[in-house]
């Protein structure tokens, strides 16, 4: 039964086929109607759902992980790496929630594509992404995992140039395909040192499991840092968190499943998964935490001056993939699994959302536009309250069970100055949430005439999602409110250590996050609720800008190639390469049009220098045989 | 005395060899050439009845009517040849005909 596993991966990659030879089809010979492309699009996830939850069910009933070895892959003396693919709690969590958000987001993204020149193209890539992300989480071994983290990468790509006639998005492309590529030689250094120093028969996480005890220690630091620095890469950590931003260039949907849902979180997941190697390096994970902390921090700081609707929502993603970085290094992995699944609905939710409102007002962006959008869409204004509630962790909204238990994890853990960090940045949270909320949907005096409601189809998983960001926190309810934390539970083998807080101290943490939150959505409502969209409001100032940081790594990083490679070009190999082969080519010429002389056809001139030769033969052999 | 007419043949034919030589280098007209082709056929087959006089053998005498008839077959071909070259240029002056050469095939 465990071959399902294959057919959550296969599926989505038939229909990745299908569709894509479909639009070929289209593109060349005769259209295909778009119903067709929307009836494959939607079958596929809706099929792929359903079995992961048959996955799900057999986990359950058998009590232990499912295991399917499609082929073996590579064979070598007696190394062998197996097409293997591994159902365990972990994966079969994962593969729960993206396939549920994924089909969500597919089923919105028919109505948000609806008419565009590359609708197939859209569903074709979405599909090759869904295949990619699910084979990354089924993977048994780092090598697969390797496969679809570089197909999400890839799909990435793609799809944040999908409207490569702009040339700006092709650049945000470029730029997230190479920030990535930076990520990626990190992640590889760290699998071919896990490979030469896991000595074993195959390269399976079980064995490696088994194996990590007899590296020595720094090595294993060496591999953990340098997985983690493709973690940074795929999950937009300081300092390789520029691209994210800029990948909003995409269409909304990607934006909604890739740069936030689903390919984001696979760097929390790969160090969740690798749990066996951090476990023994407690320091790197400090490392981790910090950098989980610094970037959920300067991401709320940039994004409480952003105009950019997407941008916004883009640094609050890079601010919460923070806290769970913050938790998965403190070993509390669950918390930070539970974090993603939190997260996923709720920013999912938020990016349709947004995608409904630019929609609405004919792709427009820039939040100082909009205002006063709940009179046009009620439904959007509500489940988009739910959702700015959720991730700004007001309590009972999905968010604040899962940031609250990753604070008391890390005021737990004994850094403070984490906890610190994670509760000023969950103040920054709430107010520029609220910020654009309001901007958004409050405000006085908008003008914008023209705006109008999105279709149900577009409205449906609005609301499906917004049932799940109020009610997912309670599937990890804290012990504390009389729950049983089910996800913990579910989970519990992915925790390193239990840090047991009294109640008190737990009670108070709480009422901090709360009063935080809090204070954060009373500042922003004394600026921004009652917004005037007559005022011009032009942000300015380092914060807006970024701190520079894109204009800093173009001076630190580009230019410096760009200049090295135009002293390359210009100067080494106009000057150098080209002069000594065009020198040698002259010579050759030069040389050539001497000797050339000598077949001038002047046949006694032949016939001369055939009798000089033959007599200097002749000669040569008289002094020879004589 | 048999040695010193054989010397005297072979200095006559390297005189009629060198002439011939120097007639195919130092001459223009293709004729002339053919002529001083001719000529050095001519001291070789000296030679070779002179040498065979001397080693009284057959083999070289035969070798030179071998050779003259050769020379009768060339001098055809080589005579047809002289005329198709004229008519092309209107001229016998061997540097006229350069087809082979770098400077007029550019």
């Amino acid at each position: 039964m465990s071959v399902v596993l294959a057919w959550i991966v296969l599926l989505p990659l038939c229909s990745f086929v299908l569709l894509g030879a479909m639009y070929l089809f289209s593109i060349t010979q005769r259209r295909i109607a778009q119903r067709y492309f929307t009836f494959v699009a939607l079958f596929s996830p809706a099929v792929v759902f359903v079995l992961g939850l048959a996955a799900l069910r057999e986990l359950i009933l058998l009590g232990h992980a499912l295991h399917y070895r499609a082929y073996v892959w590579l064979h070598v003396g007696d190394y062998r790496i197996d097409m293997g693919f591994l159902g365990d709690k972990l994966s079969l969590f994962m593969v729960f929630f993206i396939t549920l958000v994924s089909g969500l987001i597919h089923l919105y993204a028919t109505s948000y594509m609806n008419k565009d020149e590359g609708y197939g193209k859209f569903f074709a890539y979405f599909h090759l992404f869904t295949a990619c992300m699910l084979l990354l989480v089924l993977a048994d071994g780092p090598l697969m995992l390797f496969i679809g983290w570089e197909g999400v990468g890839l799909c990435s790509y793609l799809l944040i140039g999908f409207y490569y006639q702009n040339n700006a998005n092709v650049v945000a492309g470029n730029k997230a395909f190479i920030v990535n590529r930076v990520g990626d030689l990190g992640f590889l250094i760290g699998l071919a040192m896990l490979f030469f120093y896991g000595q074993s028969h195959d390269f399976s996480y079980e064995t490696l499991a088994l194996h990590i005890g007899a590296v020595p220690s720094e090595i294993l630091t060496g591999i953990a840092v340098a997985l983690f620095v493709g973690a940074m890469g795929k999950s937009a950590q300081i300092p390789l968190y520029v691209w994210l931003p800029d990948a909003m260039a995409g269409p909304t949907p990607v934006s909604a499943l890739i740069h936030a849902a689903t390919m984001v979180t696979a760097g929390v997941y790969m160090v969740a998964r690798f749990h066996f190697l951090y476990d023994l390096v407690p320091h790197v994970g400090i490392f981790i935490a910090y950098i989980g902390a610094l970037s959920a921090f300067f991401a709320a700081l940039i994004a409480t001056k952003q105009s950019d609707i997407k941008k916004i929502l883009a640094y609050s993603t890079m601010s919460q993939l923070g806290y769970m970085f913050v938790s998965v290094g403190l070993g509390a992995y669950d918390s930070a699994l539970f974090h993603v699944f939190t997260h996923a609905f709720f920013k999912a939710l938020l990016f349709m959302g947004a995608g409904a409102v630019i929609v609405a007002l004919h792709h427009e962006q820039d939040i100082f536009k909009m205002g006063e959008m709940r009179r046009v869409m009620p439904v959007t204004y509500a489940t988009m309250l739910i959702a700015t509630l959720a991730i700004s962790g007001i309590p009972p909204f999905a968010g604040f069970f899962s940031k609250d238990e990753i604070l008391s994890v890390a005021f737990g853990s004994g850094h403070y100055e984490l906890w610190l960090i994670g509760t000023v940045t969950a103040a920054l949270s709430s107010y520029y949430m609220f910020r654009l909320f309001f901007v958004v949907f409050e405000g006085t005096h908008a003008s914008h005439s023209r705006a109008h409601d999105v279709d149900w189809v577009m409205k449906a998983p609005l609301i499906v999602l917004a049932v799940g960001a109020t009610f997912a926190g309670f599937l990890g309810l804290p012990e504390l409110l009389g729950g049983k934390h089910l996800i913990g539970e579910w989970l519990a083998p992915w925790r390193r250590e239990a840090f047991h807080l009294s109640h008190v101290v737990e009670e108070i943490l709480i009422a901090l996050n709360v009063v935080a939150a809090l204070l954060g959505i009373a500042i922003a409502y004394r600026k921004f609720r009652f917004y005037d969209r007559r005022v011009a409001y032009k942000p300015e100032g380092i914060v807006y800008r970024k701190f520079y940081v894109d204009e800093l790594y173009d001076v630190l990083f580009v230019q410096s190639i760009q200049r090295l490679s135009r002293f390359i070009a210009e100067t080494m190999d106009k000057k150098l390469v080209d002069r000594v082969v065009m020198g040698m080519s002259r010579g050759f010429v030069a040389a050539g049009t001497r000797i050339a002389w000598v077949q001038n056809a002047s046949v006694r001139l032949y016939a001369f220098i055939m009798i000089a030769g033959i007599g200097a033969a002749s000669c040569y052999l008289l002094a020879v045989l004589r | 005395m048999i040695v010193s007419s054989l010397f005297s043949y072979v200095l006559v034919a390297m005189l009629l060899f060198s002439i011939g030589l120097l007639g195919v280098i130092a001459r223009k007209n293709i004729f002339v050439i053919y002529m001083s082709i001719e000529l050095m056929f001519n001291a070789i087959n000296l030679l070779f009845v002179a040498l065979a006089q001397y080693r009284h053998s057959y083999d070289g005498q035969i070798f030179a009517v071998l050779i003259i008839a050769t020379a009768a077959a060339e001098a055809a071909v080589f005579l047809a040849l002289i005329v198709v070259l004229f008519r092309r240029k209107q001229s016998l002056d061997a540097d006229a005909f350069r087809a082979l050469s770098q400077k007029e095939a550019a």
